[in-house]
């Protein structure tokens, strides 16, 4: 089964390969910092999501989301943090680059792409409005695993979400998650008042 | 080089916008009133002197450097590029041909010429300023980079495809921010560059004075941050992936009237 939705993924290919662009990357890329070479080493949703140009066909989309289901790590015990450190951690839009210093504190970069708090203005539409989260869908164990999970790795919901996988990639710790659901579920945080 | 009244005006003016009751109104005020006083032209100054410079071993200017329109054409020229260059045998956008015509008519080293290719506020590159300078002399002329000849075809292919290849540890591709349309990262609007009418505006107005920083930005140096910020490993200043992408980009904007060097934010 597998074998063969990949073997229509190749077969149903554009002039230029994946493969061969990732050959282009090796050749006209260098490491820097801690952005190391491997990173441009495609995995199967990448994959697959460069191919379909993020529409893959139902069944290829559940059957590599159930894969990445498989990644995500949920803690013993409370998922729900410190709302003000999840705040900063949202706020913030370090971590990953080749110019951020390798075991620096990475943030989530959260309001590049969702509103949170309603007191800030300043938030990108990339992905949903997560203003009043909590208020709108409570904040029991179900959607509070829902929220680490998504945060962890956004691609076991939605195959080829735009958001980045930020638990598995390692760029915010399990705390930093926990913190982050704070933000979106404590009834204090401002993005429920 | 420093503009500190300048930058004093800039953030005055940015300041309330990002607060503001109606903030896209607000800073498309802002950008039309620093688009009314670009220090881009002194960057075209410095760049035309740069550009008549004997320099290198062979102690010889670049004005018999050739760009498309034969040695030493400027006028129009940027407005043709990338193109295929038959000397070179590559696709080469203005830095690529450029970074040519140093190693070869000046017998410079070509690590030594493209290794501080991006500027700083304080030391503006060699290459930013010769960008402003040869594409301040398109202004008004319509975009018309090659799109005939098989390599010319096969940059733009491997472009499109770079532009919509999703790696490394964030999943990125360039269309992740720039494939939708009405869109925006914190208050800055992204164009879908892989849209015609959202790719002319942008591309004819590139090279750009960047207010925010205070440095004249080309469009290798926009292709290595956006990588950056895209968490990939470095491009390769003047590399066929940059000069495809670029390709790309510019035959999407094919036709708009070159109106740069430009200001952004």
């Amino acid at each position: 089964m597998r074998a063969m939705l990949f073997f229509a993924a190749v077969v149903l290919s554009s002039p230029v390969l994946s493969q061969d662009v990732t050959e282009v990357l090796k050749r006209d890329f260098h490491a820097r910092g801690q952005a190391t070479m491997d990173r441009v080493d495609q995995d199967a949703l990448q994959f697959a999501c460069t191919k379909f140009t993020d529409k893959p066909p139902a069944e290829l989309a559940k059957l590599l989301e159930s894969d990445q289901m498989k990644t995500i790590v949920f803690p013993a015990g409370s998922l729900v943090g410190d709302w003000k450190r999840g705040e900063a951690i949202a706020q913030s839009g370090r971590g990953a680059t080749w110019s951020d210093p390798k075991n620096a504190p990475a943030g989530g970069s959260c309001y590049n792409c969702h509103q949170l708090s309603p007191q800030e203005a300043s938030y990108g539409t990339i992905g949903p409005s997560l203003l009043r989260f909590g208020k709108l869908r409570g904040n029991g164990p179900e959607i509070q695993k829902y929220a680490y999970g998504k945060i962890y790795n956004a691609k076991a919901y939605n195959l080829c979400s735009q958001m980045p996988r930020l638990g598995y990639s390692g760029t915010l710790t399990e705390q930093q998650i926990k913190d982050l659901v704070a933000l979106l579920l404590d009834p204090e945080s401002p993005v429920n008042k | 080089m420093r503009l500190p009244l300048f930058l004093l005006l800039a953030f005055c003016l940015a300041a309330p916008a990002a607060r503001a009751q109606d903030p896209k109104k607000e800073i498309e005020k802002y950008q039309r009133m620093i688009a009314d006083s670009s220090p881009a032209e002194l960057f075209e100054l410095q760049g035309e002197e740069l550009w008549k410079k004997p320099q290198g071993p062979r102690k010889v200017s670049l004005q018999r450097c050739d760009l498309g329109l034969g040695a030493g054409v400027l006028n129009g020229a940027y407005a043709g590029l990338p193109r295929y260059f038959k000397d070179a045998d590559r696709v080469m956008d203005l830095e690529t041909r450029l970074l040519y015509c140093m190693t070869t008519l000046q017998g410079r080293d070509g690590a030594e010429a493209s290794r501080a290719a991006f500027g700083t506020a304080d030391r503006p590159s060699e290459m930013e300023m010769l960008s402003a300078y040869i594409a301040g002399l398109s202004r008004g002329v319509r975009l018309a980079p090659g799109a005939a000849h098989s390599r010319e075809k096969a940059a733009y292919a491997l472009g499109k495809a770079l532009f919509f290849h999703r790696a490394g540890p964030w999943d990125f591709s360039c269309a992740s921010c720039h494939g939708e349309t009405g869109k925006r990262i914190r208050m800055q609007e992204l164009p879908a560059l892989g849209k015609p009418e959202y790719a002319r505006p942008v591309v004819a107005t590139w090279p750009a004075y960047r207010v925010s920083t205070s440095e004249m930005r080309t469009m290798q140096w926009r292709m290595n941050d956006c990588y950056r910020q895209m968490r990939y490993p470095e491009p390769e200043f003047a590399s066929d992936a940059t000069v495809a992408i670029i390709t790309y980009l510019t035959v999407n904007a094919r036709g708009e009237p070159y109106r740069g060097p430009g200001t952004k934010r």
